[in-house]
């Protein structure tokens, strides 16, 4: 934000529109989706959760995505919403140690599961190794994937130390190689528009060691 | 999204009991097509039954040779597996080449048998489609077909089974383990479980109302080069335009299948002995009473050349 926008954040012009949104539905087609949930709530159900190791119990409408139970019910906004249809990778958690696209799945099917999201990883002082490495190496220009590509970085290496084969393993017999080929498919599912690509490779290959 | 009631899986026989029993339930198992479907309000279940919970993701051996795959097994663990990357290694190759490493996670065995086609005209419900609606039409014929299927589909559907761990079960001849609401199981040979379109493309499989699927049967390995080749629009995360899933001996004799032509894996059984003759033949054989379009002829082209270069690699 610029000095010329004083104390008004991004985000409380977002609060702001929304307000504007709701009002002038009130007038339009809107005020029908109102009425009928007021007269008849959807169903909803509790799940307990363990974000970011803190326990966590929600009382959820059913179609309450992990995504959007992460970002409108515990205000964890570092995930973000690209495509909330499992094409884009900016909504990856790592749910019981592994990744997945937190806006295909309900958060009602989660009970009692260990989440952790861009939050849980690091804080600004003290950074995960591979958030550290993306800054180093400028692995991002907006920002807006680099949640979802960092989440993913951290599981894809645990993937290739596990033994999980991949679409470029020569010999799926055997082990894996911890290389850049092997880094870049597994990665394919987290898109940026920025195409900060080469350098997310980069800070990958440093945390893991090896040869960008 | 419309609104739905939830409720966990006590047990096989009890969830498929209850999706026979209630209108408008459905089994959801990593939800991976199922939600995305959901939110488009393509699907619109009214109570979801969650099977995750029941211990169907274990991989076991069967006497005499052979797997059991549970139908929760994630794709990802099915393709890690060691007795699957030793023996099955067409399996291994075609679930990696499948969607991303998070969907992989997610995506179960019986999920991704049942997932449904990428025709874009399914996806856009502004558009007459027979799959989605029963007798509106079908946008994709006389519309843009270039990813749409070029064998074994009909005048009222061409669209194609966008499963690539289908297309290496047909070649290995697996078998699809259910339960029916009443407790009696069967098993139902890969090649029968996927139903062509005919005038009713919105029924896909051989499954009853509310008979569920708990495994996956392979037999004992065939041995051979197991090669699972996809060609697809970019390297990986993409569906296929054409894949080709073999299992090939020393002799030069195996089992081939294809993927992305059809609307369901396609295996023409007389083609497996032409595989010696060279990718010609045997592309003859399999695309005998083809209809492309236009749009999509193309595809018999690529997959001779795909089958060519699948028999080169088995050679080499
Ligand atoms: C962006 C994207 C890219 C993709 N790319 C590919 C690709 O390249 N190749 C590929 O093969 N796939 C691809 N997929 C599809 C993916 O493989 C499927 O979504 C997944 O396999 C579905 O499995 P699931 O467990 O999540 O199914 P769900 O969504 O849970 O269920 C799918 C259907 O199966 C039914 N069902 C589930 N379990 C059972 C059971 N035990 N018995 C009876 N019915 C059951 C459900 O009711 C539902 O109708 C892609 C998906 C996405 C979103
Ligand atoms: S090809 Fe099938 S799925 Fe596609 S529009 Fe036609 S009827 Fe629908
Ligand atoms: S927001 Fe989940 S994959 Fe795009
Ligand atoms: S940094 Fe902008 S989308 Fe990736």
């Amino acid at each position: 934000m610029t000095e010329g926008y004083g104390a008004i954040s991004r985000r409380d012009v977002l609060k702001t529109s929304a307000t504007g949104a709701a009002i002038a539905g009130s007038l339009g087609p809107g005020n029908v989706a109102m009425a009928q949930a007021q007269t008849a709530a959807p169903p909803h159900a509790a799940v307990s959760l363990k974000i970011n190791g803190k326990a966590t119990r929600l009382e959820l409408d059913t179609r309450t995505t992990l995504l959007d139970a992460l970002r409108e019910h515990v205000k964890l906004t570092g995930t973000k919403k690209g495509c909330d249809h499992g094409q884009c990778g900016a909504c990856t958690v790592i749910v019981n140690g592994r990744r997945i696209n937190s806006c295909l799945t309900l958060a009602v099917m989660h009970e009692g599961d260990e989440v952790t999201t861009i939050e849980g990883l690091g804080s600004p002082d003290n950074l995960h190794p591979m958030q550290a490495a993306f800054v180093e190496h400028d692995g991002y220009q907006c920002g807006y994937c680099t949640p979802g590509q960092i989440c993913s970085a951290v599981a894809v290496l645990e993937e290739i130390r596990a033994g999980v084969p991949s679409h470029v393993t020569a010999d799926v017999s055997k082990p894996s190689p911890m290389t850049t080929t092997e880094m870049r498919e597994r990665m394919s599912g987290n898109i940026c528009r920025c195409g900060a690509y080469s350098n997310i490779a980069e800070a990958m290959a440093q945390v893991a060691g090896v040869k960008a | 999204m419309r609104p739905f009631t939830y409720e966990r899986a006590t047990s096989a026989q009890d969830a498929a009991a209850k999706v026979a029993a209630t209108p408008g339930a459905r089994f959801i198992a990593g939800g991976t097509n199922l939600l995305d479907l959901m939110k488009l309000e393509i699907e619109t279940p009214t109570h979801l039954i969650d099977v995750n919970g029941l211990g169907m993701d274990k991989i076991e051996a069967i006497d005499g040779g052979g797997l059991r795959i549970g139908a929760l097994v994630r794709n990802t663990d099915l393709a890690a597996d060691a007795r699957v990357r030793k023996d099955y290694g067409v399996l291994t190759r075609a679930l990696v080449a499948g969607a991303s490493g998070q969907l992989r996670n997610k995506a179960t065995t019986a999920g991704n048998l049942l997932q449904r086609t990428r025709c874009p005209y399914f996806y856009d419900v502004n558009m007459p489609c027979n799959k989605r609606k029963p007798g509106s039409g079908c946008a994709a014929i006389g519309g843009f077909s270039r990813p749409l299927g070029v064998i074994g589909t009909s005048d009222a559907c061409i669209a194609t089974h966008p499963s690539d761990m289908a297309v290496a079960m047909r070649v290995l001849d697996a078998s699809v383990e259910t339960i029916r609401p009443d407790g009696t199981t069967r098993a139902i040979p890969i090649a029968d479980f996927h139903t062509l379109p005919g005038q009713t493309p919105h029924v896909e499989t051989a499954l009853e109302k509310g008979e569920m699927i708990i495994s996956v049967a392979v037999p004992k390995p065939k041995g051979g080069t197991h090669i699972y080749r996809k060609v697809r629009d970019r390297a990986s995360y993409a569906f296929a335009l054409v894949s080709v899933a073999a299992v090939i001996g020393k002799d030069g004799k195996g089992a081939v299948a294809l993927g992305g032509v059809a609307p369901k894996p396609w295996r023409v059984e007389e083609a497996d002995a032409l595989l010696p003759k060279g990718s010609k033949v045997v592309a003859d054989c399999l695309f005998a009473g083809a209809t492309p379009r236009e749009d999509n002829a193309f595809k018999l082209t690529l997959a001779q050349r795909t089958i060519a270069a699948v028999l080169a690699e088995a050679k080499a």
